[in-house]
């Protein structure tokens, strides 16, 4: 009998690395031991152990879109200043991490030089905060439902709110996340302001494509306000387009009925969502802006807006005031006194629970 | 590449904040095929749409999920990016990486792939963006080689993220990095084999300042707590009221429960614990001379998801404490309780908080084994309309067996 060939073992179900593979031997060193941290100058953090021993992390911003070349060239610093480690953040900064502090101003210079910026830090005791970096997603870069472009956008308002990520010259924190569409892959319902892709037109049935890839019982169910019925003869769906939001839960159930609408998709703007418990409770972000357009290259309309509503906060925010603790303190009709935003119809809640979000108080502004 | 060949996405290589325009050139002077992504982009940025297809389905050996799939219609004009799909693999816990790591992941992506990357997607995962079905399982069988695994999409246990945590944190109460790893090994095969009614995640964040966006997202929060006193340094307090911190309305006026006082004479701040509700500001502002207490353990909320389908939810509390020590049985046999009852009663495509909206917190709370808590709730229900059970209850009297005897009686 002639022997088989020996098969390579199929690795698979390892799970990640683990972390402490990836860990700078100071960090291992005082894992958990971790006593204080200040704040050197903006981008520049240190932690104190309770041994004494420190860390320095220098966080950089970054595009979340990166290249190997670009990421290599990362490593090549890490390599020269950091012993080779460094981390990423949750909003999507690079951090490198050092040990000799004499390091830190040539790192600087070194990663600047290739066109990413430091900063992005805040020091609560001195209560000067920094802008972090967007979290947010692909957009047409590499989606299939978006309403907008997601780089994009993040990029115009990156550059347009730079200094405020070089210079820690803000009241409060303030966390501005961007989602294509409803499906918000990141957590952009509960930031300071978040920007989301909507449409505004119901979806356009092709029997065929309906036919030939739509599962129909999943597709009537998906949708949250019953907007779809099935016709059952010609094995598809139509639309009741008075009931339709416009959330595009049925085009990710079926490709055969797209909402795509260059001219009418745009975005949405909503503030005062904070996830910190820190003062007040975490809570959810409030659309403030039903509508602006898709207007690329560089959004102006949106990034008008998002500087608007960070001014106006940053003029008369008191120390470690977030936008949501603002309003609180100022009121909703201030706000919208104060940034000049138009107050539309729209922003009146008509969904599921409109009632929990009426005023059944006397009391408001003038 | 020539600006005037992609003049709209070469608007976006202007200002100062660093460019993903660049970076995918930087990838097109490497690998030609990219300049295709460049022309389709360009051509999304003219018309406003996107230029991908919806879905597609393809994966590697032995996997059901990890790999999104994603073809164009540009395919004709921009056959370089015809077959484009996304491979998650799973990031250490923490995003830490040496740097030897982070260059095997780019050495294995140029070979089998486009050179372009997330760092990171949303959920945690390193997004290595654009290849080929035909380069899928060989680039999978070298990410395995490199000690690299692919982490969850569809209806699966989503790779669990968390926050730094003690590696490089004073106020993480717990062990993050510990736990995510430990959830993400104990549940590989839910988090590869898709089998449940619509997504599941866990996200874990140290404190109460949940860097991690726990509560907005994931169905099963895991917040570290402490439920002792604040450990105060007053020497420290005293130092930083005298380099200007006004202590009084930066600290004690900013307290939700004001259970601070800040004696201006003594210079010593003053905190009734009891009355604390460890929201972390004080900690914040003053990290030098205020720690959260040594009691420790995480508070588990449920059910936070983003608006599809029913609207936003942030997770709620339902375990008040919990120890999470390793090896973490007690968070793990809730999980897997919730797990069941949610594959058990959730619909297709529903989410946690969904289901138990509609089944009911009491049904959903009994289900799982946990007591009910004032904790649990922001305040006690307006109506009086809730269910009882057989043995809350005395024997059933009939009203018309009562009344017929009294009119018998007459």
């Amino acid at each position: 009998m002639a022997s088989e060939p020996v098969e390579e073992e199929y690795i698979s179900d390892i799970g990640p690395p683990y972390f402490k593979d990836m860990l700078p031997p100071v960090i291992k060193n005082n894992y958990g031991k971790w006593k204080y941290h200040e704040v050197l100058k903006p981008g520049v953090l240190v932690h104190v152990a309770e041994n004494g021993e420190k860390i320095y992390s220098v966080r950089v911003g970054q595009p979340r879109l990166l290249s190997i070349y670009t990421i290599r060239e990362i490593c090549d610093i890490a390599d020269k200043y950091c012993d080779g480690y460094l981390r990423f953040t949750t909003r999507n900064n690079i951090e490198f991490l050092l040990t000799d502090e004499s390091k830190i101003d040539p790192l600087i210079e070194e990663i600047e030089k290739l066109g990413f910026p430091v900063g992005g830090t805040w020091d609560a005791p001195s209560g000067k905060y920094g802008l972090s970096n967007i979290v947010h997603t692909q957009g047409w870069i590499h989606c299939h439902t978006p309403a907008i472009d997601a780089s994009g956008p993040v990029k115009a308002i990156m550059d347009a709110l730079f200094d405020h990520f070089k210079d820690m010259d803000l009241p409060g924190l303030c966390r501005i996340s961007l989602a294509c569409c409803l499906n918000m892959c990141g957590a952009v319902h509960a930031s300071d302001i978040s920007l989301v892709g909507v449409h505004r037109t119901p979806p356009i049935v092709d029997d065929d494509v309906v036919r030939r890839t739509c599962e129909i019982p999943s597709t009537v169910a998906s949708c949250p306000t019953g907007a779809i019925r099935p016709d059952m003869k010609k094995k598809t769906v139509i639309v009741n387009e008075e009931r339709c939001m416009y959330c595009g839960n049925c085009y990710t159930m079926c490709p055969g009925m797209p909402l795509f609408d260059p001219e009418n998709g745009g975005v949405a703007i909503l503030v005062g969502g904070k996830l910190s418990d820190a003062r007040s409770p975490a809570r959810l972000s409030k659309v403030v802006v039903p509508w602006l357009p898709n207007n690329p290259p560089r959004w102006s309309e949106v990034v008008d807006v998002i500087k608007r509503i960070l001014e106006a906060w940053a003029a008369e925010a008191k120390p470690h005031e977030r936008i949501a603790e603002w309003i609180d303190r100022i009121g909703w009709e201030k706000f919208f006194e104060r940034t000049g935003i138009e107050f539309r119809v729209q922003v009146i809640d008509d969904f599921k629970l409109p009632r929990l979000t009426f005023r059944t108080t006397t009391q408001f502004k003038w | 590449m020539s600006d005037e060949e992609f003049p709209l996405l070469s608007e976006l290589k202007k200002g100062p904040w660093p460019s993903f325009v660049k970076e995918i050139e930087k990838t097109a002077e490497h690998k030609p095929e990219m300049k295709d992504l460049l022309k389709q982009l360009e051509r999304s940025y003219e018309d406003k749409i996107t230029y991908w297809k919806h879905g597609g389905i393809v994966s590697v050996k032995g996997y059901g999920g990890g790999v999104i799939g994603r073809y164009s219609f540009l395919a004709k004009e921009c056959p370089g990016v015809a077959e484009f799909h996304t491979m998650r693999v799973n990031q250490p816990a923490g995003y830490f990486y040496t740097t030897e790591a982070l260059r095997k992941i780019c050495d294995i992506w140029e070979e089998y792939g486009s050179g372009l990357t997330n760092m990171h997607g949303s959920t945690g995962d390193i997004i290595l963006l654009g290849t080929t079905t035909h380069n899928l399982q060989p680039c999978f069988n070298e990410l395995a080689k490199a000690g690299f695994d692919l982490g969850g999409s569809g209806s699966a246990l989503r790779t669990p993220n968390a926050c730094v945590g003690p590696a490089r944190c004073e106020f993480a109460c717990i062990d993050t990095l510990e736990l995510c790893y430990d959830l993400t090994m104990s549940y590989q095969d839910e988090l590869h084999r898709p089998m449940w009614p619509y997504k599941f995640k866990f996200k874990i964040s140290g404190c109460p300042n949940d860097c991690v966006a726990s509560k907005a997202r994931a169905d099963f929060s895991i917040i570290g707590t402490w439920k002792d006193s604040i450990k105060i340094d007053q020497e420290e307090v005293k130092k930083y009221a005298e380099q200007g911190v006004d202590i009084k309305a930066r600290v004690v006026n900013n307290c939700p429960t004001k259970c601070m006082e800040w004696d201006e004479e003594k210079k010593e701040l003053r905190i009734d614990d009891s009355n604390c509700v460890r929201c972390m500001h004080c900690i914040n502002v003053l990290p030098k001379a205020l720690r959260p207490g040594d009691e420790r353990g995480a508070i588990i909320l449920m059910g936070g998801k983003a608006p599809i389908l029913e609207g936003p939810v942030m997770s709620w509390v339902v375990v008040p404490f919990i120890k999470v020590e390793p090896p973490f049985e007690e968070i793990k046999e809730l999980a897997e309780n919730v797990f069941e009852f949610w594959d058990e009663n959730g619909k297709f495509r529903e989410r946690l908080s969904e289901l138990i909206e509609r089944v009911g917190m009491m049904r959903f709370l009994e289900a799982v084994g946990i007591e009910p808590d004032p904790r649990q709730i922001k305040e006690p229900r307006t109506n009086p309309f809730y269910f009882w059970k057989e043995e809350d209850l005395k024997p059933r009297t009939d009203p018309w067996e009562i009344w017929r005897k009294a009119e018998k009686e007459m």
